[in-house]
């Protein structure tokens, strides 16, 4: 290969290749840093909720009437059991939030009772009956569901926690790392000072900010609330979600005009509006890396295109001295290896500057290794298949050019 | 001379068409990334009451857990009791003070076929008309009186009184709320502070509250907060009143001081007021009393998204990429006329001529450029805009206004005579004849 006579040629003419390998190396890092963005959010946006999403929805119920403590039960009592009774519902329940949401209630555990300070293990709570796990879709992988006399209604004016609790795998994990055997049967205190049985672990049930590192752990209390404010989440039978929404706002809104029901949504849209943001810079930062590719696949054809008619003669005169056609365009296609190659060993280098910059200032997740040289090769191929017209022009300059004067 | 530069540049322009619209695209394309991504962020981190930054305070006092701060490090809880806001309002030691809090009330409209709906109202004391600059269309905020008297009144944004009254002049007209009747004290005209620099809570996109309801008539009527709370002690039992005397925050507190010169008065009032809490065994905490201005207030809060920092230092570099792509290109047409140049250079074409020759060929790309790069900009938000359309608000962040634009031009001429001076440089330094011997 006759490397040694291209990069002296090059050296003649150095602020052009400089400036075209800086490039390179600046498409490189936008493009490795783009990378390891959008693998991070898909990631984040891939996580399960926990939930049967496809068969699962959501409204709330506000009420603005002044009703006593007793008709309030008697509203809730009614609603759920229209919903569990309509043919198509396999599970409702009444709960105060839902994953996703955005939205709800937290509260630390602690192993021993007081005020612990800081050592309290932050969980999401969702109040539920026994239907609760079901409809949320969870696996009792431990323990036992809550039996129907242990859910109990909030009594207005008291405080204390119910006795009994269910928590996810991830909270168990959390709150008792060193411990093989079960949890189910340890207590843990709530709000402080109120104990709480574990009588069940469930696999998976996320708490409601998607955005949360805490976001695996939550916490089933056998409690039933009843503010003015409530929202039911209704999980169906496969197929029967689209049909039974309109016809539950429909019964809902008619069986009591105390009340107006609001925020009707499936869980799909619920996934959708919570992981916006995600998916949203998962599609701006795919379209920048497409256009970047494109302008400096542009500016490598342009540059090329230029050196080649700057170079005609010289190009003639070597092709009236025996160099074949592939020998020109192998000539280009070299030239374009060598800057590419300076290029991207910089942009490597640039990568992981402002990867680490990106993580110090963002909190951004550090890059996987192997982005860095898929990058080289995806731009090495630009680079070449850019390079491929202007070369394949300049092997058609015909001996002859060289003979005349320009 | 210039004119015949012009020409000059022109004639070159068009002497290498695709060329030269590369160029232009690459600038505009850049331009376009980073001021789509810029005029996002000047809108986020926008502020409302820029006039009167220097007497409007948020006030934080702080209440919390001995034992850990209610954010590392050590920063005060971000809103406040209701114990705390309900007294520094009584205390009435700033020019203006508003309290306030998020609620929900279900509005039924007048009409039998008339869906009831849920609204946002915001409880606040009558001083948050005149603070904050409200803008009114019809009528006016309700008196102080009013903050005391429970007063069954209302404000309603345009937008909610074009949804109840047709939008004619509703002042003195009955509403209803939750089954309760309230009259129309008055009617805002357009009014969207972005961001919604008095409560930052939840959203701070979303825009203001359509309805407001005199703070006193709120609490008596047990409205729960429909923004943040939060609690670090337990409560004494369950009812509102053991509520609304627990160390829970839900509030926000806003004061307007006559002169900027008031703020270390005002602090020590605070201090004083929380050392006279402190003998009564609140506040277990050092003191840490803090008066913020609505800028201050917005970059602790973090309004701006580290979001739109990311795509920002990308869009920086991206804009590089482009400028770069440029100076390779002008530079070769150039090195490509090093014989024309040495040519005019023998013929007794000054240095100075020269860049000046290339720098307005340069100019020129530069404010096409520009001028495309507008284009871009705008097409850049749309495409925000469509990638972010779930949200309701997002109209409101993607607006270009006249800054922007000339932001757009300027970036674009300097980004273009930046890329083009190495090049010109290089054509000056050209020497006369040289590249004739050659030939």
């Amino acid at each position: 290969m006759e490397i040694g006579p291209i990069w002296r040629a090059m050296l003649k003419n150095k602020a052009g290749f400089v400036l075209i390998a800086l490039q390179i190396a600046v498409t490189m890092t936008i493009m490795v840093n783009a990378f390891a963005i959008m693998q991070e959010r898909s990631n984040k946006a891939g996580r399960e909720s926990g939930l049967d999403e496809a068969n699962t929805f959501a409204f709330a119920s506000a009420l603005f009437a002044d009703y006593e403590y007793e008709q309030r039960q008697a509203l809730i009592d009614a609603d759920l059991a229209l919903l569990r009774g309509l043919p198509g519902v396999r599970n409702a329940v009444a709960s105060n939030s839902f994953p996703l949401r955005q939205g709800g209630w937290s509260q630390g555990l602690q192993l021993q009772p007081g005020n612990a300070g800081t050592d309290a293990v932050g969980t999401a709570i969702y109040f539920v009956d026994e239907h609760g796990a079901d409809t949320f879709a969870a696996t009792i992988i431990d323990g036992k569901n809550f039996a129907p006399n242990q859910v109990s209604w909030k009594v207005e004016d008291d405080n204390t926690w119910p006795a009994y609790g269910i928590m996810t795998e991830a909270l168990a994990k959390e709150m008792f790392p060193d411990e093989t055997g079960s949890v189910v049967g340890k207590i843990v205190y709530i709000d402080e000072n109120d104990p709480v049985n574990i009588i069940g672990v469930i696999d998976r049930l996320q708490a409601p900010w998607q955005g949360w590192s805490g976001v695996e752990r939550s916490l089933l209390v056998p409690q039933r609330r009843t503010s003015e404010f409530q929202r039911y989440i209704v999980r169906t039978e496969p197929g029967y979600r689209d049909e039974l929404m309109p016809q539950v706002e429909e019964l809902l809104s008619k069986s009591n005009t105390d009340r107006i029901i609001r925020d009707m949504t499936t869980m799909d849209q619920v996934r959708k509006l919570a992981y916006l943001g995600d998916t949203a810079m998962v599609k701006i930062l795919s379209f920048v890396v497409i256009l970047l590719t494109i302008i400096t696949g542009l500016g490598i054809v342009g540059l090329a295109s230029f050196n080649v008619s700057r170079r005609t003669r010289q190009i003639g005169i070597r092709r009236a001295l025996g160099a074949t056609k592939p020998a020109i365009v192998r000539y280009f296609m070299v030239e374009n290896f060598i800057v590419s190659s300076i290029g991207l060993v910089a942009g490597g280098i640039l990568s992981i500057a402002l990867n680490i910059a990106m993580v110090e200032a963002f909190a951004l997740e550090p890059l996987a290794w192997y982005v860095i040289p898929l990058a080289m090769i995806a731009l090495w191929i630009v680079g070449q298949a850019a390079v491929a017209g202007p070369a394949k022009r300049a092997s058609n300059i015909t001996p002859a050019i060289a003979t005349r004067s320009i | 001379m210039f004119r015949y530069y012009l020409k000059l540049g022109v004639l070159s322009i068009r002497a290498n068409p695709a060329l030269s619209a590369l160029m232009v695209a690459a600038i505009a394309i850049g331009i376009g990334a980073c001021m789509s991504i810029v005029t996002v962020r000047h809108v986020m981190s926008g502020n409302p009451v820029a006039h009167k930054n220097d007497v409007l305070f948020h006030v934080q006092l702080d209440n919390w857990n001995p034992d850990s701060p209610y954010e590392e490090p050590n920063e005060p809880p971000e809103q406040m009791t209701y114990l705390d806001a309900t007294a520094l309002h009584q205390a009435g030691r700033a020019f203006r003070q508003t309290i306030s809090f998020k609620s929900d009330r279900v509005v039924q409209p007048d009409g039998d076929d008339a869906r009831p709906f849920q609204e946002e109202v915001r409880a606040t004391t009558s001083d948050f008309f005149a603070m904050f600059d409200v803008p009114f269309q019809y009528g006016g905020g309700w008196d102080a009186a009013a903050d005391q008297t429970e007063e069954r009144v209302v404000v309603l944004s345009s937008e909610m009184n074009e949804r109840l009254f047709g939008g004619e002049d509703s002042v003195g007209r009955m509403m209803t709320m939750n089954k309760e009747p309230y009259r129309v004290a008055g009617v805002l005209a357009e009014w969207m502070p972005m961001p919604k620099y008095y409560d930052l809570n939840n959203n701070p996109y979303e825009g203001p509250e359509d309805i407001y309801a005199p703070f006193s008539l709120a609490v008596t009527g047990q409205w729960g907060s429909a923004g943040n709370n939060s609690c670090w002690k337990p409560l004494d039992g369950g009812t509102f009143e053991d509520y609304l005397a627990s160390e829970c925050i839900w509030m926000q507190m806003w004061v307007e001081l006559s002169d900027a010169s008031e703020r270390s008065t005002y602090l020590q009032f605070l201090d004083d007021y929380v050392e006279q809490q402190k003998a009564l065994g609140r506040f277990p905490r050092d003191l840490n009393n803090r008066l913020s201005t609505p800028a201050e207030w917005m970059v602790n809060r973090e309004v701006v998204d580290d979001e739109v920092n990311v795509l920002l230092s990308l869009a920086v570099l991206f804009l590089l990429v482009c400028l770069l792509n440029t100076i390779g290109l002008l530079l070769a047409k150039v090195m490509r006329r090093t014989s024309d140049i040495s040519l005019r250079r023998a013929l007794g074409a000054s240095k100075s001529a020269l860049f000046a020759q290339y720098i307005v060929e340069a100019g020129m790309i530069g404010v096409a450029g520009g001028l495309a790069g507008i284009g871009m900009t705008w097409l850049g938000l749309r495409g925000l805009e469509n990638v972010f359309s779930e949200y309701d608000f997002i109209a409101y962040l993607m607006k270009m206004d006249w800054s922007m634009v000339m932001l757009a031009v300027a970036l674009a001429i300097v980004s273009a005579l930046g890329a083009a001076l190495y090049p010109t440089w290089r054509a000056c330094s050209v020497s006369p004849a040289t590249t004739l011997r050659i030939q």
